[in-house]
This record gives C-alpha cells, sequence and structure tokens, in this order.
C-alpha cells in the first residue's frame, strides 16, 4: 500500500511539473512569434483567443488531425521514437530545475551533470530523425546539428567549471544559493555571453539554425516529418530553449533568487524570479532571431572551437587562480 | 585586421546595435491589419472582379461590339448576339472564364461604353471551378450589386483618360 502512496503522490508531483512546462511552451511559442513580428512591425498572432494566446493550442490541434506520412523507404521504428526522444529528452531535464529553494522535483546533487547529461542525449532524436528518414536533406541537417551540438557543447561544459569553481558544488541549489552575495553574471560577464550564444548554437536558433536552414536543407531533420511527430519535434525543441535559458538563469542569474534582499522585493515567492528570468532571457534569445543572419557552417565551426573554447578555457585559469591566490576557494 | 575592427568584433558593437534597433521598433505603429476585418485602401483604378454595367433606365450598356472579346490577350471572353426589335444590338451571351482572365484590364479599357469594367472586388474566391465561369446573369448582377463603387471609381480615374 505505501508503495502505491508513494507512487501515487511521485505521479502527482510529476504532472504538476510537466503541464506548467507544457503550457508555458505553448506560451513561450506564441511569445516568440509575438516579439519576432513586433520587431518586423508586423501584428503577429492575434486572432485565437486574447491577444492570440491561444495560437498555438489551435496549431496542436491542426497538427494532431493531420495525417501522419512515414516515407517507405524509412526505417519505420526509429522514424516513429525519434520525435519521441526528442520531446522525452526536453522533459525530463525539467526535473531537476529549481524553482525556488523547495520547489525541485528531485533535488539531487549532482543536478547540474544530469542535465548536461541530458542535453548531451538529446542530439540523438535529431541524428535518428534524420538517419530514419533515408533522404538526403533531413540525414545533412542531422550531420550539421550533430557536429554543431557536440562543438558547442564542449564550450558549454568548460563555461560550467567556470561556474563550478566559484560554487564548489554540482547541486543546482547551491549553486543559486552561492550568488546571494553576487550573481555570477557581474564576475563571469564574459563567460555569460558566450553561454548566450553557445545556447543560440545548442538549440538551433539563429543565427546558428543551419541544422534547419530552409533555403538549404527545406527543413533539415524534420523534412519528412508531419502531423503530431512534427509538433514533437517543434514542442521539444521550445522546451529545450526554455529549459538553456533556466539553466544560464541558475548559473548566472541568481535562478530564484530575488535581484534585492530588501523590502518591497523579498516579497515575492522565488518561483516568480525564475519564471521572470527564464521569460526575459527568451525574449532575448527570440529578439536575436529577428536581428541576424545565419551563419556559415565553416563559420560555426570556427566561432566553437577556435574562439569559445580557447577563451573559456583561459577564463577557467584565470578564474581558478584569482580564486586561489585571494583564497576564496569555496571548501 | 585593424585593431578597430577586433573591438568591434569583441565587444558586439554591431550586434548590441542591432539589439537596440530591434527592442526600439517593437514600440513602433504596425504597418499590418486584421484583414478579414479591416482592409487596406485599393486604388480607383485597382482591376479586380468583372461586372456588366447598365444604364439609369436599366438597360444593359453593353452593344455587343466584341472589341473587349478580340482584345483579350488570354481568349477568356465569349459573346454572342442579335439584333433585337428595337433595332439595337445586344448580347445574348457574354461569358467570361474567370480562371483564364489575367486580369489586365485591357477588356475595360477597349469598351467604348464602360460596360464590362472590373470592380474593386477581390474576394471572389468558390470551392468549384465550375464556379468561376461567370455568364452574362452573373456579371449583370456584379454591376447592379458594385454599381455605386464602379461609378464612383469610373469619375475618380476619368481624369486620366
Amino acid at each position: 500500500m505505501s508503495y502505491l502512496n508513494v507512487l501515487i503522490s511521485e505521479v502527482y508531483r510529476i504532472v504538476f511539473l510537466l503541464l506548467p512546462v507544457l503550457v508555458s511552451v505553448a506560451l513561450v511559442v506564441w511569445l516568440d512569434r509575438r516579439v519576432w513580428a513586433f520587431v518586423q512591425k508586423r501584428k503577429g498572432p492575434n486572432v485565437v483567443g486574447p491577444f492570440g494566446l491561444l495560437q498555438t493550442l489551435a496549431d496542436a490541434l491542426k497538427y494532431i488531425f493531420k495525417e501522419i506520412i512515414i516515407p517507405a523507404s524509412a526505417n519505420k521504428s526509429i522514424f516513429v521514437l525519434a520525435p519521441v526522444v526528442t520531446l522525452t529528452l526536453a522533459l525530463i531535464a525539467w526535473a531537476v530545475i529549481p524553482f525556488s529553494n523547495e520547489m525541485v522535483l528531485s533535488n539531487i546533487n549532482v543536478g547540474i551533470l544530469y542535465l548536461f547529461a541530458i542535453s548531451s542525449l538529446s542530439v540523438y532524436g535529431i541524428i535518428m530523425g534524420g538517419w530514419a528518414s533515408n533522404s538526403k536533406y533531413p540525414f545533412l541537417g542531422a550531420i550539421r546539428s550533430a557536429a554543431q551540438m557536440v562543438s558547442y557543447e564542449v564550450s558549454i561544459g568548460i563555461i560550467i567549471i567556470n561556474v563550478l569553481l566559484c560554487v564548489g558544488s554540482l547541486n543546482l541549489n547551491k549553486i543559486v544559493l552561492a550568488q546571494q552575495n553576487v550573481w555570477f553574471i557581474f564576475p563571469l560577464f564574459p563567460m555569460f555571453v558566450v553561454f548566450f550564444i553557445s545556447i543560440l548554437a545548442e538549440t538551433n536558433r539563429p543565427p546558428f539554425d543551419l541544422p534547419e536552414a530552409e533555403s538549404e536543407l527545406v527543413a533539415g531533420y524534420q523534412t519528412e516529418y508531419s502531423g503530431m511527430m512534427y509538433a514533437m519535434f517543434w514542442l521539444g525543441e521550445y522546451a529545450n530553449i526554455l529549459l538553456l535559458c533556466a539553466l544560464a538563469a541558475i548559473l548566472f542569474l541568481g535562478g530564484w533568487l530575488s535581484p534585492f534582499n530588501f523590502y518591497p522585493f523579498d516579497l515575492l515567492p522565488g518561483i516568480f524570479w525564475m519564471i521572470f528570468k527564464i521569460l526575459g532571457l527568451f525574449i532575448l534569445v527570440s529578439l536575436v532571431k529577428a536581428i541576424v543572419p545565419r551563419y556559415r557552417f565553416d563559420q560555426l565551426m570556427r566561432l566553437g572551437w577556435k574562439i569559445f573554447l580557447p577563451f573559456s578555457l583561459i577564463y577557467v585559469v584565470l578564474t581558478a587562480s584569482f580564486l586561489f591566490f585571494l583564497d576564496i576557494l569555496p571548501t | 585586421m585593424k585593431i578597430g575592427r577586433i573591438m568591434k568584433t569583441v565587444f558586439m558593437t554591431d550586434f548590441l546595435a542591432g539589439l537596440a534597433l530591434a527592442i526600439r521598433k517593437i514600440f513602433y505603429s504596425k504597418k499590418t491589419i486584421n484583414y478579414p476585418f479591416e482592409k487596406g485602401k485599393i486604388s480607383p483604378r485597382f482591376r479586380g472582379e468583372h461586372a456588366l454595367r447598365r444604364y439609369p433606365n436599366g438597360e444593359e450598356r453593353c452593344i455587343a461590339c466584341k472589341l473587349c472579346e478580340a482584345v483579350c490577350p488570354a481568349q477568356a471572353i465569349t459573346i454572342e448576339s442579335e439584333i433585337r426589335n428595337d433595332g439595337s444590338r445586344k448580347t445574348t451571351r457574354y461569358d467570361i472564364d474567370m480562371l483564364k482572365c489575367i486580369y489586365c484590364g485591357l477588356c475595360e479599357e477597349s469598351c467604348p461604353v464602360d460596360a464590362i469594367v472590373q470592380g474593386p472586388n477581390f474576394e471572389f474566391a468558390t470551392e468549384t471551378r465550375e464556379e468561376l465561369y461567370y455568364d452574362k446573369k452573373k456579371l449583370l448582377e456584379n454591376g447592379d450589386k458594385w454599381e455605386t463603387a464602379l461609378a464612383e471609381n469610373l469619375k475618380a480615374d476619368a481624369v486620366f483618360k
């Protein structure tokens, strides 16, 4: 009986986390389109629901009723599995994201490693989709995506080392709490910039949207997908963007801490500040989409390997020696 | 590379300028309109759906001279005519294949009596092809329906003809 109780309470907690995440993904897609439209002096989606807020719901409904086409030459099982893998991996990573001191599904002490592992795995969904489609464009898109994500994960890893040097713990809550005096964005500002650009590359957002460069590759690894399977890729992509925005908020912007530790600001609960920071970063991501042209693939690789990697490595050395010589290394 | 160029790259000044511009543009007035609810302004010369006009006394303007049929580059117009009892020549058949039509406006221009005109209506999509084979009845109906707008547009454009 106790097993059942535990199971039910866990399922309840998981649903209570996943539903808001999925709903906010839907809203964030609307926000993205809206910001993009506003920068281009368009109105953007504003018909379905108040301010067009239900636009994504309408799109999802359309996708559900559309036919799922599986190409005759595709590897059926992997083809079907790919979007499921992408969406699942994008969602399970949310398990360790702390929304406030207690609001975290599982407060594991290697949270950041878990997140890093999951985001590395998410390239599998894309490779599987591209390969199983058995078609030129998806395959090229998948290869590009794999190369891109692997390259930028290296620099993301080293940036995380920078933060960990200042914290001394892999627990996400401890990382947040270590920023009570000063957010890491101030001492590690260059790393924040590099991290933000790496987020764009990691989630295939412009200017690094080469895997789905429509002028070259139709839609990249999504070319052969239709209906709900396409929608799942699409949900997974946005869930991933939100996740990495949340990670950036935790690593550099003090997570659920309020920016000022005095009266009117500490009234709001931590979850408000967390959502506020994630949204702010997301709006920045969608603004970038509106203003930048796409990188060429060799430029992308050069940026990743020749600039970001050595730069963040040098910064690791600087941070470590700074902490060491001032004798403020965290224990 | 010059020092200035390197500084520009490192501090991403171009990127930041672009970002500032984008943020500024967010607050500008929007150039698009809520289409089905509000519509853009169209010129009196706009070449939309065809219509056959009538004189104020209800008589058809068309004298079956077949100039429009002859000038139509897409050969979308078919006209058959007869001499009526009162001695005037009138059409018995006036068909426009709206699928062939290229909306060039030559029929309107060739017409000596302003009978065939292209009105301001551009929302006449149908669900079947057959509905777009317009006959005389449909064209006259259009003329009756849009007469006010058509007369106004012809008057506005008359200065330039």
